[in-house]
């Protein structure tokens, strides 16, 4: 790579400064985008086109998470959200992995169960909120049941797949080694489902949101999902807007984080 | 000089259950390969070959008859016999070292001086460069040696090849069943082959082995003896006899 751009010809330096140039364009064409609807809302608020009361505006939420950090309640409510999510979707991972090891043990354990895990795929998961509620209590440990069980159906099937699209090949030259059950586990079916069990844990931040935010709504004293129900209730859209954006912000750094994450494990598959 | 005989397989017969019904891949096949022999299986596609493999490495059981390796019965995988698959199944987590490592790794064999032997092995067929490697970063060539030598540190001393080359491409394909063909000579192993390509079972082997179509049992056996006598295959294919070998080996698994 070194030498190339040591070495290059005019044409190949056009067609970078072409390729540089539509990137700026991209982004800058963004940015617009973002400054000229943030414009537009505080404009049309303080010219009276839309009533801030029920819409919000860009200064009133910047003031409300002004206020939020003085009164030392910001990162209160992120870290607990941010907390609940991530105990959810690492656990939601494990646990599914873990059942999809014991479906893969046992094929007549998969066979018997497989009804059951369609049927338990296909419900809304949401539905058992209340349930959760009374067998586990009002608070924390019910919300973070929610997020893990959202996300621990979909793992089990993502990652048993995977497990049995591992080449026969491979499992065929262990066996020829004399590998026994246990070793082909470890030797090739878990190191083969890497990527998939990683792409399972990037679909799972998704999901584990989507359990934390409803069960908070449900039942919590404090989160991000408590802010934007109680600030629904006593409309203060303020307050449910800037927790709105709070979260949209911590849930794309998460994602980050597990693309990162995904690129550091899947070194050897590139050159 | 007659070499005592190394793979013993005695009137084998195989069936496949289905639901629908069940297929008979191997009939009553008997088999005997000397030590230190290269001998090649051709037939027809779908005849039962690797059905035939299986049952000598011992990864599956045969429903009557049996298999005798170095005079014992075979009733499970055995570290006697060593298996290189078609492709060269590499694990591409695994760096060149470590994939060639896994068999002794399973075994519970590695230690210094078998991770040493291995290291060896690879330097002494060109892949010192390449220890801490991954598959994704070597040619097709390069990996199928690999893969041999794979096979090899576990030092078995019969290898059993399941179409090694088939899925390269033609050039490659020449000059590694040239290098495969050298450091099995060097090594001293003996070699079971399975191919269907006449032209590669002929430059490679001392003995091929017709199979005829399934249930597969034998149809017959050549011994392959070249007026040139070298051991590299592509020169072999120069040798006057080998069109020879060649029409007699394709008339005989014409399809009628």
């Amino acid at each position: 790579m070194k030498e190339e751009t040591r070495l290059v010809s005019m044409e190949h330096l056009k067609f970078i400064r072409a390729v540089r140039m539509e990137n700026y364009r991209v982004l800058v064409a963004r940015l617009t985008i973002l400054f000229f609807f943030i414009l537009s809302w505080e404009l049309a608020g303080r010219f009276g086109l839309i009533d801030p009361f029920i819409t919000s505006q860009p200064s009133r939420i910047l003031k409300t998470l002004i206020n939020l950090y003085r009164e030392g309640q910001l990162f209160h409510h992120i870290l607990i959200t941010v907390v609940e999510n991530i105990i959810g979707f690492v656990s939601g991972t494990l646990l599914g992995t873990l059942i999809a090891v014991a479906l893969w043990w046992s094929s007549f354990l998969s066979r018997v169960l497989d009804p059951y895990l369609v049927v338990l795929n296909a419900l809304p998961k949401i539905a058992l909120g209340p349930i959760l509620i009374v067998w586990i209590g009002n608070g924390p440990p019910s919300i973070v049941a929610m997020a893990i069980l959202i996300s621990v159906i979909v793992t089990i099937l993502t990652v048993y797949s995977g497990f049995v699209q591992v080449d026969e090949e491979k499992i065929k030259i262990l066996k020829t080694f004399g590998a026994t059950k246990y070793q082909i586990l470890q030797k090739v079916i878990l190191p083969a489902s890497v990527p998939t069990i990683v792409s399972a844990l990037k679909i799972n931040v998704g999901l584990s949101w989507v359990g934390v935010i409803v069960g908070e709504f449900l039942v919590s004293k404090a989160g991000l999902g408590y802010l934007i129900v109680y600030g629904g209730q006593v409309f203060k859209l303020d307050l449910v807007m800037a927790s709105v954006i709070i979260l949209a912000a911590a849930a794309a750094l998460m994602y980050q984080g597990m693309v990162c994450l995904e690129k550091s494990l899947s070194r050897w598959q590139g050159n | 000089m007659e070499s005592r005989v190394i793979v013993d397989v005695r009137n084998l017969t195989m069936k496949y259950h289905t639901l629908a019904g069940e297929t008979a891949a191997l009939n009553n096949l008997s088999l005997q390969v000397r030590e230190g022999e290269f001998v090649s299986i051709i037939g027809p596609s779908g005849c039962g070959k690797s059905t035939l493999l299986s049952l000598i490495c011992g990864l599956l059981s045969p429903s009557g008859g049996n298999i005798l390796v170095d005079g014992e019965t075979v009733q499970g995988p055995n570290p006697k016999i060593g298996y290189m698959p078609q492709r060269d199944q590499l694990f591409p987590w695994r760096n060149i070292l470590m994939n060639v490592t896994l068999g002794l790794e399973v075994q519970n064999k590695l230690n210094e001086k078998t991770r040493s032997n291995a290291k060896d092995l690879l330097v002494k067929y060109g892949l010192g460069d390449f220890l801490y490697h991954y598959p994704a970063q070597l040619s097709g060539g390069m990996r199928q040696r690999v893969a041999l030598i794979r096979t090899l540190a576990i030092d078995p001393e019969i290898l059993i090849l399941d179409e090694p080359f088939s899925a390269l491409d033609y050039q490659t394909r020449l000059s590694v069943s040239d290098e495969v063909k050298r450091i099995i000579n060097n090594e001293k192993k003996t070699t079971i082959l399975v191919t269907h390509d006449i032209a590669e079972a002929i430059s490679i082997s001392d003995r091929i082995v017709v199979l005829t179509k399934r249930p597969a049992d034998i149809k017959n056996i050549h011994d392959i003896a070249l007026s040139c006598d070298d051991i590299s295959p592509i020169r072999r294919r120069e040798c006057p006899e080998f069109r020879h070998y060649f029409n007699l080996l394709w008339k005989e698994l014409e399809v009628k």
